[in-house]
C-alpha cells in the first residue's frame, strides 16, 4: 500500500524517519524561496483527508515560521520523493515525520551557518516567523535571505532531534484545512477541471463482458470530427468537444461486435462460490495452549458481498505524448507506482513518463484513477502533440474499476462458563485486497489486458501481515484467549478484479469478532463493554471503550422498542489506532443508524479537527456500506453501474455521530482515516442483534438479509 | 449561439441547443465549478439556480435556459466576498473531497430563500438528492444552521 508495504525496512543504513530513509536528500522534500516562503514537496498526495494541510503544519512548527509561509507543491515524477501509495492510514507517520526531521534538520543547518558567521552562540540564537535573531534582537539572517546558498543539498543525518512535544504551537492545533476554499468557492482544483491549449476529448467503449473480445468494428460516420482508436480490444474515440466524444462512444458501441465471455458466479450464489473456488491457505496467527473443557461454544460465519468505492467525481486523466515523453495528469494514488505499470503496459521506459498529481474526488482507496491514466495514454500516443482528456461515465466507475473484495470469515469461538475467552479460531476467505499497480510482473492496469499484445490479469495480493495485511486485516482478535488459530484462503481466480478499499479486510474481521465477543456476552450473562473490558490487556484499547461507552451513557441505558445499542472497539490493523464504537439503531421497515458515538486514540494529533473529520467521515462510509451497499452483477460483468443500482447513505438517513479523541501529544502518530470503519460497522451489527434479536451475518444488513439471519439462526 | 443570464452576466455560447447546460458552463464558457458526477440526476453535483429554481445541468438543454436567468456556485461568492453560507461552510470546514460541495450550496441555497430558518429535519430532507461519500453531511448540515441565522432577519 505504501513504504510499510512489505514490513520495516532494513537495508543496513541508518534509520531515518518515515520515508526520508528511503529519499535521504533534504532538498527533495523542502527548499527556501527568496520571496518568504517554503516549498514543501511531499511524495504523499491530497486525497480530500487534508493531509497536506497537516504536513505544512508539521513544517512549519519544526521551521518556525508562519504557516501561511508553507507552500504544498502537488506531487510529480520526478520532482518529488517517492513515498509509493498514499494509504493505509500511514501518510503522517511516514510523509509527516520526514518532513519533521527534514526540516528540523534544515533549521539546524541554517543555524548553525548564521552561528558561525555571527559569532553568536547557536544555544543564544532564536528563529521568528524564518528570521534568525540575536539575543539583542539584531536579525542575523533569514531562510530567505539564505534561500540560494545550496545548504539543503546533502543527506539527512539520523542524529537530529525535532522539538518536544510540550514545545509545538503549530502541529496539535486544528489548522483550516488549504484546499478547502478553492473547493468551497468552484474554483479550477480537480483534474477534472485542467483545460490545456488543443485539448481533446476521449471516451472508452466498454466490452460487452469481462474478457470479451473485439471481433469487429463496423465502418461508419461519427459526430463531430470523432475518430476512433483501437488497439486489440481497447476501443476509444476522440473528440474536439465532449459531448461529441460521449455522442461518438454511445454510437460506436453499436457497431462494435464483441465475443463475449459468462466469468462471474451467479449474483445470489457469491457465498457459495467463496466457499468453492480454488484458493491457497496459510496460517496468519497460531498459538497453541491445552484449554480446559468449554462452557460456550459460537460458530458463526460471516458473508460481505463484493463493494465498491463510489466516488462522486468519475476517474479521469489528461495525457500529452510530445517529442517522445509522455506527459500525464493523474488523480492516482501513487503516482511512482502507476508509472512503473504505464511502463510496462506501453512497453517504454518509465523515464519517458512526466507524471502530475492533480486531486481527484474522493477515492477511498484504489478507484479506477490509475486505469484512466494507461487509457488515456495509450489514446495520447497514437495523436502526438495533443493533450487528450479521458473521462469515465458513472457507469464505468461504480461497473469497471477494482472492487472491494467479498468475503467470507468463519469463526468458532469457546469460553468457559463465565465467558472466559478459551479458544478462538478464524478462516478469513477472500480474493487479495490489493490489485495496486507497480507491485508485479505485470502491469494491473485494467486496459493492459485488452491490448492487440495483451497482458495477463494478475491476481490480485493480500500484503504481509507485517505490512498491514489485506484479507487477514484485523483477523487477530486483540482480546486475551489462551489458543489462536487464524488462516486464510487466498482465491486464485478473479473474475471481478479486486483491491484496496478503505480499510481492506478489517471491516468485515471486526465485524465477525465483535459479533462473536456479543454472543460469548450473552452466553455468559455478562454485559458486552464488561465481557470486553476484562479480555483486554491493552490499556489505550480500554481507554477508547470505556471513553465511547461513557460518551453514549451505555451503563446508564434504557431499553426501548424498536431501538438497540451495540458497541465494539479495535485497534486498526493491530498495530494503528485504537477506536470504539457505540451505535444506535432503529430498526423500522428497514435498520437505520441514528446515532454514533466515537472515541479513538491516534496517537500524536496533528490537526484535532482534521481528524475528527477523518473519522466521523469513516464512520459514515461504514454506516453506508454495511447497511446499503453491494455490487451486484450477472454472469457478464455488474449490473449495479447507476446510483440506482449502488445505493450509498443519503442526508435523511446519516446518523448524528459524537467524536472525541484521547490526548497522546508524546506516542507517535498512528493514522486516522480508516480506524473507525471497523468497529462501526461491528457497534450496528450488534446494535441490530439488541433490537430484533437477530445476528446478522450477511451484508448489507436489509430486511431481506436479517430475514435469512432468522431462518439459519 | 444561445445567449442567457450566467451569474448576472449576459453571456453566448456557442454550442448546440440539444447540448446539455453543463457543457456549455465547463466547456465554452470556461467555469468548472458546476461537476459533472453521473448525468442521470442522481447525485446532484451540477445542481444550478435556473430562474431561482434548481435543475441538474447535467440534463438540462442549453436550448431551454436561452434568454433566461442562471446562477452556478461562482455567482453564489467569491474568496474576496465570500456568501454567509460559503463562510459557515469553511467555518465548519464542511468538506473533504468536496466535490459534492458545489451542488450542495446551490441547493442549500434555494432552501434557505423558501425557509429562512430550516429545522435540521427539513435540511436534511432538501439536501437528500444530494450524494456525499466522505461522510461530510453533519458538518454540511451544521454549516448551514449556521448560515441561516447569520442570513436570517
Amino acid at each position: 500500500m505504501n513504504l510499510a508495504f512489505a514490513g520495516p525496512i532494513q537495508d543496513g543504513r541508518p534509520k531515518l524517519p518515515g520515508s526520508l530513509h528511503v529519499n535521504r536528500r533534504l532538498d527533495q522534500w523542502l527548499a527556501f524561496l527568496p520571496e518568504g516562503a517554503v516549498r514543501l514537496t511531499p511524495g504523499k498526495v491530497e486525497l480530500g483527508q487534508g493531509i497536506l494541510t497537516a504536513l505544512a503544519q508539521i513544517a512549519a512548527e519544526e521551521l518556525d515560521v508562519a504557516l501561511s509561509r508553507i507552500r504544498v507543491v502537488a506531487a510529480s515524477t520526478p520532482g518529488s520523493p517517492d513515498e509509493a501509495v498514499t494509504s493505509g492510514s500511514l501518510s503522517v507517520q511516514e510523509s509527516g515525520m520526514a518532513i519533521r526531521h527534514a526540516c528540523a534538520e534544515a533549521r539546524a543547518i541554517l543555524l548553525s551557518v548564521l552561528a558561525q558567521r555571527s559569532g553568536v552562540s547557536p544555544h543564544d540564537i532564536r528563529v521568528e516567523d524564518g528570521a534568525f535573531l540575536a539575543p539583542d534582537g539584531r536579525t542575523l539572517g533569514s531562510y530567505w535571505s539564505m534561500a540560494d546558498a545550496g545548504l539543503l543539498a546533502a543527506e539527512a543525518s539520523p542524529d537530529i532531534e525535532a522539538k518536544p512535544a510540550t514545545a509545538r504551537r503549530i502541529a496539535g492545533t486544528s489548522a483550516p484545512r488549504l484546499d478547502l476554499p478553492e473547493k468551497v468557492f468552484g474554483s479550477p482544483r480537480f483534474i477534472h477541471d485542467l483545460r490545456l491549449p488543443g485539448m481533446r476529448h476521449a471516451r472508452v467503449v466498454r466490452p460487452a463482458s469481462r474478457g470479451a473480445v473485439l471481433l469487429a468494428v463496423r465502418e461508419g460516420a461519427l459526430p463531430g470530427d470523432a475518430v476512433v482508436h483501437r488497439d486489440g480490444s481497447f476501443l476509444a474515440v476522440l473528440a474536439p468537444r465532449e459531448q461529441e466524444a460521449e455522442a461518438a462512444a454511445l454510437r460506436l458501441a453499436g457497431r462494435a461486435e464483441w465475443q463475449a465471455a459468462e466469468t462471474l458466479p451467479p449474483d445470489g450464489a457469491v457465498e457459495a462460490w467463496l466457499d468453492a473456488a480454488p484458493a491457497e491457505e496459510s496460517l496468519v496467527a497460531e498459538r497453541v495452549a491445552e484449554t480446559p473443557p468449554a462452557a460456550h461454544r459460537i460458530a458463526r460465519r460471516f458473508f460481505r458481498p463484493f463493494v465498491t468505492h463510489a466516488s462522486i467525481g468519475t476517474s479521469c486523466a489528461v495525457a500529452l505524448w510530445q517529442d517522445g515523453r509522455m506527459h500525464l495528469w493523474t488523480h492516482s494514488q501513487g503516482i511512482y507506482n502507476l508509472r512503473a505499470d504505464l511502463a510496462k503496459a506501453m512497453r517504454l521506459p518509465a523515464e519517458t513518463f512526466l507524471i502530475q498529481h492533480v486531486e481527484g474526488a474522493g477515492c477511498y482507496g484504489h478507484n479506477g484513477a490509475d486505469d484512466v491514466a494507461l487509457e488515456a495514454a495509450l489514446v495520447a500516443r497514437a495523436h502526438p502533440g495533443i493533450p487528450v482528456r479521458l473521462l469515465w461515465s458513472r457507469a464505468e466507475e461504480l461497473g469497471w474499476g477494482p472492487a472491494s473484495p467479498a468475503m467470507l470469515v468463519a469463526v468458532q469461538a469457546e469460553a468457559a462458563a463465565d465467558g472466559t475467552l478459551l479458544r478462538w479460531s478464524q478462516r478469513v476467505t477472500s480474493n487479495g485486497h490489493s490489485g495496486r499497480p507497480g507491485r508485479g510482473k505485470h502491469p494491473t492496469l485494467l486496459a493492459a489486458s485488452q491490448l492487440a499484445d495483451p497482458f495477463p490479469v494478475p491476481n490480485a495480493i493480500n500484503p504481509p501481515l507485517a505490512g498491514g495485511g489485506g484479507a487477514q486485516r484485523n483477523a487477530v482478535p486483540g482480546y486475551r484467549v489462551p489458543a489462536l488459530d487464524v488462516r486464510m484462503a487466498h482465491l486464485q481466480v478473479m473474475p471481478l478484479r479486486t483491491s484496496a478499499l478503505r480499510g481492506l479486510g478489517a471491516l468485515a474481521n471486526v465485524w465477525a469478532i465483535e459479533s462473536v465477543m456479543d454472543e460469548l456476552a450473552a452466553a455468559a450473562g455478562a454485559d458486552p463493554l464488561a465481557h470486553r473490558l476484562r479480555h483486554l490487556d491493552d490499556a489505550r484499547a480500554r481507554d477508547v471503550l470505556a471513553r465511547a461507552a461513557a460518551m453514549a451513557g451505555w451503563e446508564s441505558r434504557a431499553r426501548r422498542e424498536g431501538f438497540g445499542l451495540g458497541l465494539a472497539v479495535a485497534r486498526y490493523k493491530g498495530t494503528g489506532a485504537w477506536c470504539a464504537a457505540v451505535a444506535e439503531v432503529e430498526a423500522a421497515e428497514r435498520v437505520f443508524c441514528r446515532r454514533l458515538w466515537l472515541a479513538a486514540d491516534v496517537g500524536e494529533v496533528v490537526s484535532p479537527d482534521g481528524t475528527l473529520n477523518q473519522i466521523e467521515g469513516g464512520a459514515i462510509q461504514a454506516t453506508s456500506l454495511c447497511l446499503l451497499e453491494a455490487v451486484r452483477h450477472d454472469a457478464r460483468g455488474v449490473t449495479s453501474d447507476s446510483w440506482e443500482g449502488y445505493p450509498i447513505l443519503r442526508f435523511s438517513e446519516v446518523p448524528r455521530v459524537a467524536a472525541e479523541l484521547l490526548a497522546r501529544p508524546e506516542a507517535p502518530p498512528l493514522g486516522a482515516g480508516e480506524c473507525s470503519m471497523g468497529p462501526v460497522i461491528g457497534a450496528i451489527a450488534n446494535a441490530i442483534a439488541d433490537a430484533l434479536g437477530v445476528r446478522p451475518t450477511h451484508w448489507p444488513f436489509t430486511p431481506e438479509n436479517l430475514a435469512k439471519a432468522m431462518d439459519t439462526a | 449561439m444561445i445567449g442567457f443570464t450566467l451569474n448576472g452576466a449576459a453571456v453566448a455560447a456557442p454550442i448546440e441547443a440539444e447540448a446539455p447546460l453543463l457543457a456549455a458552463l465547463r466547456g465554452p464558457l470556461g467555469l468548472s465549478g458546476t461537476r459533472f458526477g453521473c448525468g442521470a440526476e442522481q447525485c446532484g453535483a451540477c445542481l444550478v439556480l435556473l430562474d431561482g429554481q434548481p435543475r441538474h445541468a447535467c440534463t438540462l438543454p442549453v436550448g431551454e435556459v436561452a434568454g433566461r436567468d442562471v446562477t452556478t456556485v461562482e455567482g453564489i461568492g467569491t474568496a474576496a466576498a465570500p456568501h454567509p453560507l460559503q463562510k459557515a461552510l469553511l467555518d465548519q470546514q464542511a468538506g473533504q473531497c468536496g466535490f459534492c460541495l458545489s451542488g450542495i450550496q446551490i441547493r442549500a441555497l434555494a432552501l434557505l430563500r423558501a425557509t429562512p430558518r430550516p429545522t435540521e429535519v427539513e435540511i436534511r430532507a432538501a439536501l437528500d438528492p444530494h450524494l456525499c461519500r466522505c461522510g461530510s453531511h453533519n458538518r454540511i448540515i451544521r454549516a448551514i444552521q449556521q448560515a441561516a441565522a447569520e442570513m436570517a432577519p
